[in-house]
């Protein structure tokens, strides 16, 4: 395969920046879940 | 003509702008993204990872540039999102504006950021395409020019709507820089007949047939669904994020004036 480098970095772009927000997303979510439901248990349904 | 009449819908009529308030109201907003979500992000992961594996390892390589072209099956997907992310964010911004809507400020407050980060990831994968098939990690071309100022927009909105001690304001400002900065999403996209540029032209467009093989093209389109799919569960999950933690500000807020009182 030709200028190898070049298409390893892209594709650890591609894979690292969109996996990095959504792994973050995912993280936040739950964080902010956990304590909607700690402070008030009905409205966090 | 007196206030009733202003506000009042005639009987029969419904009145759009109140349908898409009723929409966008927070609580039904975390119920349905609450279903659609965990759908939409597994689909995105294995639509992208799909497109991303038959355009590294099935796709045919090209006669001119070689294996570089398989850097295509991100940078383009990258590059429409970057430009529709901001297409999207000057949408919430206009919402924001005209209705006033607090889920579209909080939407606009969450596609800054992942907008910014498709746009990096356009421009990093441009520079890693552009070093072999140019023989230059960067040139101040017209597309690339564009493409980097969209990148600062991004990062300007990011800036400003985190600036002020009082939120409202900041997304009114973030809102306001939102629109103007929409002129440059028809110069990123006619850059390239406008002016002379080392960046090709278009290879898909709207109106003619695509000049590209459908053994890329297939690979590409597939790619492209993918990463739309991670954009819209990414923003999805952050708006969720942060609708959860505007309420519990309000909790804490409620909680602390009754303590105090």
């Amino acid at each position: 395969m030709t200028h190898l480098p070049f298409i390893v970095a892209s594709y650890a772009l591609g894979v690292l920046i969109p996996g990095t927000f959504m792994v973050a997303a995912f993280l936040r979510m739950g964080t902010a879940k956990r304590r909607l439901a700690a402070l008030d248990p009905r409205r966090s349904r | 003509m007196d206030a009733g009449s202003i506000v009042a819908t005639p009987p029969g009529k419904r009145n759009p702008g109140r349908s898409l308030h009723r929409f966008a109201n927070p609580g039904r907003f975390l119920r349905l993204s609450g279903a659609v979500l965990p759908w939409l992000a597994i689909a995105g992961v294995v639509v992208t990872a799909t497109g991303l594996v038959w355009g590294l390892f099935f796709s045919p390589s090209d006669w001119q540039q070689g294996d570089a072209v398989r850097i295509m099956y991100i940078h383009v997907p990258a590059a429409w999102l970057a430009s529709a992310g901001y297409l999207a964010l000057a949408a919430c911004s206009f919402v924001s504006l005209v209705w006033r809507h607090p889920l579209a400020d909080l939407a606009a407050a969450e596609i800054g950021p992942v907008g910014a980060g498709f746009t990096a990831l356009c421009l990093g994968t441009g520079s890693l395409w552009g070093k072999p098939m140019w023989g230059a990690w960067w040139v101040w071309d017209a597309r690339l020019t564009s493409v980097l100022v969209l990148f600062f927009l991004y990062l300007g909105h990011v800036a400003l709507v985190r600036a002020f001690d009082n939120p409202e304001r900041g997304y009114r400002s973030g809102a306001i820089l939102a629109l103007i900065g929409v002129v440059n999403l028809p110069i990123i996209k006619f850059s390239v007949d406008w002016w002379n540029t080392l960046h090709q032209p278009d290879s898909i467009t709207l109106t003619g047939a695509p000049t590209m093989f459908i053994g890329m093209l297939l690979p590409l389109f597939v790619s492209a669904i993918g990463y739309t799919l991670l954009f819209a569960a990414i923003v999805v999950a952050r708006t969720r994020a942060a609708v959860m933690e505007r309420r519990i500000r309000a909790l804490l807020m409620m909680r602390a004036e009754e303590v105090s009182a």
